[in-house]
C-alpha cells in the first residue's frame, strides 16, 4: 500500500515537472545560459577556459539545481495538496526522498547529460569531460537533499526563493569544492581522481540520510 | 534552577545579573587592553601588529562558542519549544554575526602585514567565511518569518544543520595544510606562545565571553518584552475588532 502510494507520488512529481511551467526544462535552458554567459565575461581565451571550465559547469549546474527547487514544496503548499501528504499515514521523510528523487531526474540528470556537451564548448579535454559528468553524478544528489531542506525551510513563505539561496549555498560549499577537484584530477593533477570522488558520494550519502528528517521537521514546523 | 525556565523569573534574575555582568566586562576588558597594549611585548618578528592577536582571537573562539550555545538552545526549541529557548537563538545570532565580522576584519588586517595579503581561500578563511554567511541566513530567516514560534523552529532545523560546519572550522587548520598556523593555545603538550602573551590573551577571552554573555542575556530579555508586545498588540487590535462589530 505504501510502496503503490509513494509511486503515484513519484510519477505524479516527474509529470509536474514534464508539463509546461514545472520547471525540469527552464533548468536546463538556464544552465545553458549560465554556461555561454561566462565565455562572454571572461573572453574567448580556449586555454583559461578549459581551465576554469570544470568551475564553470559546476557553479552553473549549482545554480541551476537551486533554481527549480524552490518549487519542490512551495506549490504543493500553494494548492494545499502539502496538507495531504502531512496527514498522509505514509512517513512524510520517505515522502521527501521520492520528492526529491524525482525533482532529481527531471532536473538534474539533464545537466549531467548535457554538460559533457558544454564542456566541448570550453574546450575541455575529453578526460576532463567525463570527469565533470561523472563528478556531477556523484555531487547533484547531495545539492538537491540540501536544496530539499532549504525548499522546506521557506515553503509558504514571502520571497521564499531567494532566501532559500541565502540559506542553502554556504552548505554547498563543500560539494561545490570537491565536484570541482574531481572534475579537474579527471584531467591530471597531483590528486587521483578517485579520491574527490569517493568524498562527493560520501557527501551524497550523508546528505540522503539526514536531510529527509531536517526536511520533514521543517515541513512540520510550518504549522505545528 | 527550573524556576528560571519561567520568563517571568527570568527577566527578573536578568535584571539582578545584567548589571554585574556588564561590570565585570567592563573591568576586564580595561584590563586586558591595558595589558595588550602597555604590558604585553611586541613580536621579535611581527613587531607590534601581533597585538591584533589580542582582538582576533578572542573574537574566533566567541564565534564558535556562540553557535555551540546557539545550537544548545536549538535542541531547547525541538524537544521542549520553550520560548526562552526561542528568545535565545534568535538573540544569539546577530552577536554570533558580529564576532565572526570582528574575526574575519581583524585576520584580514593581521595577514596584509604579515601574509602580505587581505584574503587567502585557504581552509579556516574559507570555514569561517561560510560560518558568517550561516549566521547571516538565519537572521534572514528570523526576519522573514512572522510567527515567532514558527520562525524559532525553522532557524532550530537550520542551526542543527549548520553545526557540521563547526567541526570544519575547528580542525580545518590540522586537515588541511593552511596558510594560517594550527591551534597554538589549546593543543597537547601545553600552549605553544609564550606566558607574557598568553595571560593578556585569556583575560581578553575571558572578557569577551563576558561581553557576550551580557549582551546575550540583554537582548534575550528584549526579545521576550517583543514577544509580550507582540501579543498585548495582537489582543489590543482583537478587542477593537469585537468592539466595533458589537457597536
Amino acid at each position: 500500500m505504501m510502496q503503490s502510494s509513494l509511486s503515484a507520488l513519484f510519477w505524479r512529481e516527474l509529470r509536474i515537472a514534464r508539463s509546461v511551467g514545472g520547471g525540469g526544462a527552464m533548468g536546463l535552458v538556464f544552465f545553458l545560459i549560465l554556461v555561454s554567459l561566462t565565455p562572454f565575461a571572461i573572453g574567448p581565451d580556449l586555454n583559461l577556459l578549459s581551465r576554469i571550465g570544470p568551475a564553470i559547469l559546476w557553479i552553473a549546474a549549482l545554480l541551476a539545481t537551486l533554481l527549480g527547487l524552490d518549487r519542490l514544496f512551495q506549490a504543493d503548499a500553494d494548492d494545499g495538496s502539502l496538507d495531504l501528504l502531512l496527514t498522509a499515514s505514509t512517513p512524510l521523510e520517505l515522502i521527501v526522498v521520492v520528492k526529491c528523487a524525482a525533482h532529481w531526474i527531471a532536473t538534474a540528470l539533464p545537466l549531467i547529460l548535457a554538460s559533457p556537451l558544454l564542456g566541448l564548448t570550453l574546450a575541455m579535454e575529453p578526460a576532463s569531460l567525463g570527469g565533470i559528468a561523472l563528478s556531477l553524478l556523484a555531487g547533484t544528489p547531495a545539492l538537491t537533499m540540501l536544496g530539499a531542506i532549504g525548499a522546506a525551510l521557506t515553503a509558504g513563505l514571502r520571497r521564499g526563493g531567494l532566501l532559500m539561496a541565502v540559506l542553502i549555498l554556504p552548505l554547498a560549499t563543500p560539494v561545490l569544492i570537491f565536484g570541482v577537484s574531481g572534475a579537474a584530477a579527471a584531467s591530471g593533477g597531483t590528486v587521483p581522481f578517485h579520491i574527490p570522488m569517493l568524498i562527493l558520494c560520501g557527501l551524497s550519502l550523508a546528505a540522503l540520510a539526514g536531510a529527509p528528517f531536517a526536511a520533514a521537521a521543517a515541513l512540520r514546523a510550518r504549522d505545528a | 534552577m527550573l524556576k528560571y525556565a519561567n520568563p517571568t523569573h527570568f527577566l527578573a534574575l536578568a535584571a539582578r545579573l545584567i548589571p554585574w555582568l556588564a561590570a565585570t566586562t567592563a573591568l576586564l576588558l580595561i584590563a586586558g587592553l591595558y595589558l595588550t597594549f602597555f604590558v604585553a611585548p611586541d613580536d621579535y618578528q611581527q613587531g607590534s601588529s601581533v597585538k591584533i592577536m589580542y582582538l582576533h582571537v578572542p573574537s574566533a573562539w566567541l564565534a564558535m562558542m556562540c553557535y555551540v550555545i546557539m545550537t544548545s538552545a536549538a535542541l531547547g526549541t525541538i524537544v521542549w519549544r520553550h520560548p526562552l529557548a526561542d528568545a535565545a537563538q534568535k538573540a544569539a545570532a546577530p552577536l554570533g554575526a558580529a564576532f565572526t565580522l570582528l574575526c574575519l576584519v581583524t585576520g584580514s588586517l593581521w595577514g596584509k602585514p604579515m601574509w602580505g595579503t587581505w584574503w587567502v581561500w585557504d581552509a579556516r578563511l574559507t570555514s569561517v567565511l561560510v560560518l558568517f554567511l550561516i549566521y547571516l541566513g538565519l537572521i534572514g530567516l528570523w526576519r522573514t518569518i512572522e510567527e515567532p514560534a514558527q520562525a524559532a523552529r525553522a532557524a532550530a532545523i537550520l542551526t542543527l544543520v549548520g553545526v557540521v560546519n563547526i567541526p570544519i572550522i575547528k580542525f580545518s587548520v590540522d586537515w588541511w595544510n593552511t596558510l594560517h598556523q594550527p591551534a597554538s593555545v589549546f593543543k597537547l603538550g601545553g600552549p605553544a606562545i609564550a606566558g607574557s602573551m598568553l595571560w593578556p590573551l585569556l583575560i581578553m577571552a575571558v572578557g569577551f565571553t563576558f561581553l557576550f554573555f551580557t549582551l546575550h542575556l540583554m537582548a534575550i530579555r528584549n526579545e521576550i518584552l517583543r514577544r509580550r508586545l507582540r501579543r498585548l498588540s495582537i489582543d489590543a487590535a482583537h478587542a477593537e475588532e469585537q468592539a466595533e462589530a458589537t457597536a
